[in-house]
């Protein structure tokens, strides 16, 4: 790679950054349509950029040592911050941005209020989260991480108006931080045995010897960190609550591409740094329990809500759980799987939550019930919440269809055939929630659920007047530009082959070191292999995802099972049980945080 | 006796301290303030394991270029982090402005949960 | 028994993180005698660009880069507390009636705040113009310059303060301070030897020409942490004011 492509990790950066500071010196002088534009280009140029380098990169890695310090200036060794970039991390990146992008253009016509505040912080968020992909280094990585933090509490928190906005954001805030300090801790853990910070150079030196309990607290603390941000189980409450109140875009963002950056982090962790120390079989079995519980406790939670927003962050628990179920191979194929189930992820949720905010800007609510049948013949919407749900079972086509393969693929490799159906089962249970909701919502199915109790009390929508229905349809645009984008994810063979070069190179660890550390040198080649993708099996479980999604939307509608007292005592208990569980109040969440800190600690520092 | 497990053992001591706080809390200001607490921790065991016996600052000043000092990458992660720390709890305090504003209440165990809030009445 | 439940959910994880990390700690040599290869490069190469104060030299010049998370951050959260803090329109209205009066100031007080005014302004600006040669630089000294502010506030009156915050002039302080750090960054970049690069001669260690970018570095971030305190000091002072009279009516 050569030319203006080698600048392009930093820029991927900076340019954001630049952006968003300029906006936060100028915006009050600006209309607000010239910060719209400014922001929308900023993160078009954004996502440019991480299509280009992803291009650009091949079956390598761009290497960038910043501030002039290559590991031969000054001739005492690499004393600066290395930035890598490989394809995983651009396409990464590439998510991000299309998300930013994708909020600033569903809120042009509202938030007023905040007007270029909240484009800067966007911004900023946005560069945060391209910091952090492209981040080879331990404590910058920590750095950008926190910005993420920082900028994401202020944007869920905006809507001062609204209770739980405030209130959820602060739970946001206070976890985040503490994960990222058990983190910070982590990192000054193998500062102190390593003497490093760069990712190759501690890898190595943790290398040189058998692995202690110290390398595994650290590892335990770096993993609370990332899996704090992915909202991994115990470390999930916050996203239920922030995701269910923020605002929309914040919503899609958070939700798409910041609990991605979790899961990632996890994966590159351990392939740059871990692997080889730490034992893999214990780290295996460590993340696959992790990713099953995720996957099941979010699956049935979200069916169990009727709060649309809080249905669909559940979801995104349950989603994380599959990607780390993916990551939890520790293999080639299953990190690759969970990266482009993680991709195809932003281009559904994404949508969904944007969908979900027009819902709540023209009917100043987001509750299941009180919507009944109030989505009739808004057809943009409908079909929005109809492919989302479809897509969330992984209809073949559509975006979430070659990350779920994938997983199912790499999991049935692995001779884990029960995790298989922990991935179906997660599929269908948020699939069917979300058709449900469709079907409840836009088309009036099944019995009306307004008869048998009070509508809730409503929300404040984000927008003062409800808006009409050419503003909700400019509004819908960005979702269906998503999900289209989804199924050119799904579907073409060119980002298929591309996929599996990309896996290889995340996986090979040397070549990473090799890149990092000594940049003259050629990169070795890496042998691709990309897994067959439309498969008998993989079409097969696709649609007994679907037929089941469907069946959980239709038992929920009409079936028998519906009336309240008709569930099975045990069942009742049980969704009671976790419901008063899910009532974790910020002091519980501080204490199931560091309670799962604790047993990861226990069991890796063994 | 050497003293020189001593700064980590502060650090592991504070740290607990502030998780104390943070699990027993019942005022949203105290939970800040703890996590601030647990944020000190993690200076002080970066600047213990930065810390040389014998060395003195690494600021080349006003001493030689052989003295022995304290590793200056420490104490810049620790500079770094104090700034986040401020920064974060500065947002942390609006946000508990708000909350107390909207609310009504600081305490985090009479904050009404949201879950409560959106929870079905199913059972009945 | 649910009230117990965080207590007993810390101590439980707690104890687990208190028997792991006193073993992992165990494996260490004593503080002291933990060995540090990157700190003995990087006061190498704070010499290798003449930089006296190795902290800065890695805090603005090896590691550069975190120090702009840093200062984003910073901006981030000051942003973001002006956000969090407004007042919206309906507040604004209910508080029409109500007016921030002068507040009782002894003289005593004034005299202080005149007195300490220029000392602290020039306190302020060595403290950020001697930062790569002694301990110090553009953090510190904004702070420093933002408390100036505030014994203006004192001294004079609130509304002087008031006048230049509602200008806007401190938000676009504030973002140009991190913009410039940008700036000088990008100019690395486009002088060749990349982002951040400490593309100035970089003169003679100790003297206060030396380390190249350091100085202007550290002039930006100045500019932005000390706009940022004052902006996020007031907007707290005044919840403060606000808060008694709302309970007051």
């Amino acid at each position: 790679m050569s030319g203006p492509a080698e600048q392009l990790p930093v820029l991927l950066v900076v340019v954001p950054l630049a952006g968003g500071a300029l906006l936060a010196a100028f915006g009050h002088w600006l209309p607000r349509v010239v910060a719209d534009a400014a922001a929308a280009v900023v993160a078009a140029a954004c996502a440019g950029g991480a299509g280009w380098l992803a291009v650009a990169v091949g079956g390598g890695r761009a290497v960038q040592w910043l501030g002039g310090w290559t590991p031969t200036t000054g001739g005492a060794g690499p004393a600066g911050i290395a930035l890598v970039a490989d394809r995983t991390a651009a396409a990464l990146v590439l998510a991000a941005a299309v998300l930013v992008l994708a909020g600033l253009v569903f809120s042009w016509r509202f938030l007023e209020e905040v007007s270029a505040t909240y484009h800067a912080l966007m911004l900023v968020f946005l560069a945060a989260m391209s910091g952090f992909a492209v981040a080879g280094d331990l404590f910058d990585a920590f750095v950008w991480f926190e910005l993420m933090g920082a900028a994401a509490y202020a944007l869920a928190g905006m809507r001062v108006e609204e209770p739980r906005s405030v209130h959820a954001a602060l739970e946001f805030g206070v976890v985040n931080t503490l994960g990222g300090s058990l983190a910070l801790v982590g990192i000054a853990l193998l500062y102190a045995r390593t003497g490093e910070l760069n990712l190759a150079l501690v890898g190595e030196r943790l290398r040189e010897q058998p692995a202690d309990a110290l390398v595994g607290l650290a590892f335990a603390l770096l993993l609370v960190g990332a899996l704090v941000k992915a909202a991994a189980v115990p470390f999930h409450f916050w996203t239920a609550d922030a995701e269910a109140t923020a605002p929309t875009p914040v919503c899609a963002v958070l939700s798409g591409a910041m609990v991605g950056m979790g899961v990632y982090a996890v994966a590159r962790w351990w392939r740059v740094v871990f692997d080889g120390v730490l034992p893999h079989d214990l780290v295996e079995h460590l993340l696959l329990t992790l990713g099953a519980v995720t996957a099941l406790l979010g699956a049935v939670m979200c069916v169990w809500q009727r709060h649309v927003k809080r249905l669909l962050a559940y979801s995104t628990i349950s989603h994380v759980g599959v990607a780390l179920l993916g990551v939890g191979l520790l293999d080639e194929h299953g990190t690759a799987a969970a990266i482009a189930y993680l991709l195809g992820h932003a281009c559904t949720k994404g949508p969904l939550f944007l969908g979900s905010g027009v819902l709540l800007n023209q009917d100043g609510t987001v509750d299941e019930h009180a919507l009944f049948g109030r989505g009739r013949g808004r057809w943009f919407t409908f079909s929005v919440f109809l492919v989302g749900g479809l897509g969330l079972a992984g209809l073949p086509g559509l975006g979430l269809w070659w990350g779920k393969e994938a997983v199912e693929h790499s999991l049935s490799t692995a001779g884990l055939p029960w995790l298989v159906a922990v991935v179906v089962a997660a599929g269908a249970l948020t699939s069917g929630a979300v058709l449900r909701v469709t079907a409840r919502v836009f088309l009036g199915l099944g019995v009306d659920p307004r008869q048998r109790r009070e509508p809730r009390p409503e929300e404040e929508p984000e927008e003062r007047a409800p808006v009409g229905y050419r503003i909700a349809a400019l509004m819908v645009t960005p979702a269906w530009v998503l999900l289209g984008l989804g199924v050119v994810l799904a579907t073409a063979p060119v980002l298929h082959r591309a996929g599996g070069t990309a896996a290889a190179v995340f996986a090979d660890g040397k070549g990473y070191a090799e890149a990092v550390l000594h940049p003259e040198s050629p990169p070795a080649a890496v042998v691709a292999h990309e897994p067959p993708v439309w498969t008998m099996t993989s079409l097969a479980l696709a649609a007994l995802t679907v037929v089941l999604g469907l069946a959980v939307a239709a038992v929920a509608l009409w079936g028998p099972l519906l009336r309240a007292g008709r569930w099975p005592g045990r069942v009742r208990a049980v969704v009671r049980g976790l419901h008063e569980l899910h009532r974790a109040d910020l002091t519980e969440q501080v204490g199931w945080l560091l309670l799962g800190a604790g047993a990861l600690a226990v069991v890796l520092a063994r | 006796m050497t003293l020189d497990w001593l700064p980590y053992a502060v650090a592991g001591w504070v740290f607990l301290a502030g998780c104390y706080g943070l699990v027993t809390s019942r005022h949203l200001v105290h939970t800040v303030v703890c996590l601030s607490i647990v944020q000190s921790s993690t200076y002080l065991l970066l600047l213990a394991i930065g810390w040389t016996r014998g060395g003195t600052a690494p600021v080349y000043a006003d001493i030689g270029r052989h003295r022995k000092v304290a590793d200056p990458v420490v104490q810049a992660m620790t500079l770094t982090d104090i700034v986040v720390g401020a920064a974060v709890t500065a947002l942390l305090l609006a946000l508990t402005v708000q909350v107390a504003k909207r609310r009504g209440s600081v305490d985090p165990r009479e904050l009404r949960s949201l879950e409560e809030e959106s929870r079905e009445e199913r059972a009945g | 028994m649910r009230r117990q439940l965080p207590l007993v959910l810390g101590v439980l994880g707690g104890a687990a993180l208190a028997v792991t990390g006193f073993r992992a700690l165990a494996a260490l040599p004593g503080a002291g005698h933990v060995p540090h290869p990157y700190g003995e490069r990087a006061v190498a190469d704070a010499f290798h660009h003449d930089t006296a104060n190795a902290v800065v030299a890695v805090t603005l010049d090896q590691r550069g880069f975190d120090t702009l998370g840093e200062e984003l951050i910073l901006l981030a959260a000051a942003i973001g507390t002006v956000l969090l803090l407004r007042r919206l329109t309906a507040e604004a209205e209910e508080d029409a009636p109500h007016e921030y009066g002068p507040g009782e100031i002894f003289e005593g007080v004034r005299l202080v705040g005149y007195v300490l005014l220029p000392v602290t302004l020039l306190v302020g600006g060595y403290v950020v113009l001697h930062g790569h040669l002694s301990p110090g630089g553009g953090f510190q000294g904004g702070t420093v310059l933002a408390s100036a502010l505030y014994l203006a506030y004192l001294a004079a009156d609130h509304r002087t303060l008031e006048r230049l915050r509602t200008a806007g002039l401190l938000d676009t302080a504030e973002g140009l301070g991190a913009f410039g750090y940008v700036a000088i960054g990008l100019a690395g970049l486009v002088a060749g030897s990349g982002f951040l690069a400490d593309w100035l001669p970089t003169g003679t260690v100790r003297d206060l020409r030396s380390s190249g970018t350091l100085p202007l570095l550290n002039v930006s971030i100045a500019v932005e942490v000390g706009a940022a305190f004052v902006l996020v000091v007031a907007k707290f002072l005044e919840q403060a004011i606000l808060v008694p009279r709302e309970e007051a009516s």
